[in-house]
């Protein structure tokens, strides 16, 4: 596909991303203000961090009166998934300079990262698909920016925002992207075991059982998988 | 000055974890098993962000009660993907199925 195309592209499948993203960055600015973060710092963390779940967890810790080193460890933490989602698309892109590496990792989350990998993983010519990810990553980063400052206004009016519930949009979005994707046993088995075990490992500090539900997720996957071929094989 | 820093020390980390790792390895080839396990990554991280927060809304407590809204829109949520595989759909579905459960449990 063209550049153009990749690009529209990229839009249009972030779309349906960008409409659950909605509350939840507009919860984010009210709570962010409420939690004592000033309206410039709300928007200034939108602007630099760009990662709305951690973004979430720091206004809770600084309204506890959380240091501010153990918030920005905790941010690490919970964006280490980040890490994994670098990886993944790290070996799409070896024939792209660091002028598109540099603004593409600065922009990547959650929901930019699952339609390009699954753009990525569609078997036509990859060299444009990084105008596809632009086009995802902008969208993406536009509508929280403004979403944040609409929290930051709305938010001066609303005594408790998270009272709402509203939070559920990300919950409901995650499962729209996912469950369509649990097509094989090693994929469902993934699913369950990183589910599981974050709920169970739910009580480790600096909400770690993130990724220890991840990894296990991942090893139970290439397991079963493993184990399926092993056996495919020996029938051959 | 406080919230300056702390946006910077969040961006440091944040960014730290996705630009060079991103530049790392669009240079360097990985090993087969790691390439391997890479398609188990967007499931399983969501999975672990998903099932924590509509098991435990609190943050803390198991409730899987019938009272537990996103527990039970999560539910709902799950069985509408896997019917009708659209994303948009599940999404406005579940929010409205959500709300009209909090309406109802208060």
């Amino acid at each position: 596909m063209s550049m153009r195309k990749e690009f529209l592209a990229g839009f249009k499948d972030t779309l349906p991303l960008v409409v659950g993203a909605i509350p939840f960055g507009i919860i984010f600015g009210a709570f962010s203000v409420s939690a004592g973060i000033s309206p410039a710092g709300t928007i200034g963390m939108s602007l630099f961090v760009f990662a709305g779940a951690s973004q979430f967890i720091a206004a809770n810790l600084f309204a506890s009166g959380t240091g501010l080193a153990v918030i920005v460890l905790t941010t690490f933490i919970v964006n280490i998934r980040h890490a994994l989602y670098s990886t993944t698309l790290g070996p799409h892109m070896t024939h792209l300079s660091h002028r598109w590496l540099l603004p593409l990792g600065f922009w990547l989350t959650d929901e930019t990262f699952v339609v390009t990998a699954n753009h990525y993983n569609q078997s036509e010519d990859g060299s444009n698909k990084h105008w596809y990810f632009f086009g995802s990553a902008l969208f993406m980063y536009i509508n929280w920016q403004l979403c944040t400052v609409i929290g930051v206004v709305a938010g001066q009016a609303i005594p408790d925002p998270l009272s709402w519930g509203l939070d559920f949009a990300m919950s409901v979005t995650f499962i729209g992207v996912v469950v369509p994707t649990v097509v094989n046993k090693p994929m469902a088995l993934t699913v369950v075991v990183a589910g599981v075990t974050a709920v169970l490992a739910n009580t480790l500090p600096n909400k770690l059982g993130l990724m220890a539900g991840a990894m296990l997720g991942v090893g139970a996957g290439l397991l079963i998988e493993s184990f399926q071929s092993r056996k495919g094989t020996s029938h051959v | 000055m406080y919230e300056a820093l702390l946006i910077a020390g969040m961006f440091a980390v944040t960014f730290g974890v996705r630009y060079p790792v991103l530049a790392f390895t669009s240079r360097v080839r990985l090993p087969e098993i790691v390439l391997q396990g890479l398609k188990f990554v967007p499931g399983a991280v969501l999975s672990a962000i998903i099932l924590p927060a509509i098991v435990m809304p609190d943050g803390h407590n198991a409730d899987l009660s019938l009272s537990n809204s996103y527990l039970m829109a999560g539910i709902a949520a799950i069985l509408i993907s896997a019917r009708t595989k659209n994303l948009m759909l599940t999404i406005i579905l579940g929010m409205l199925i959500f709300i009209s459960l909090r309406a109802i449990t208060g």
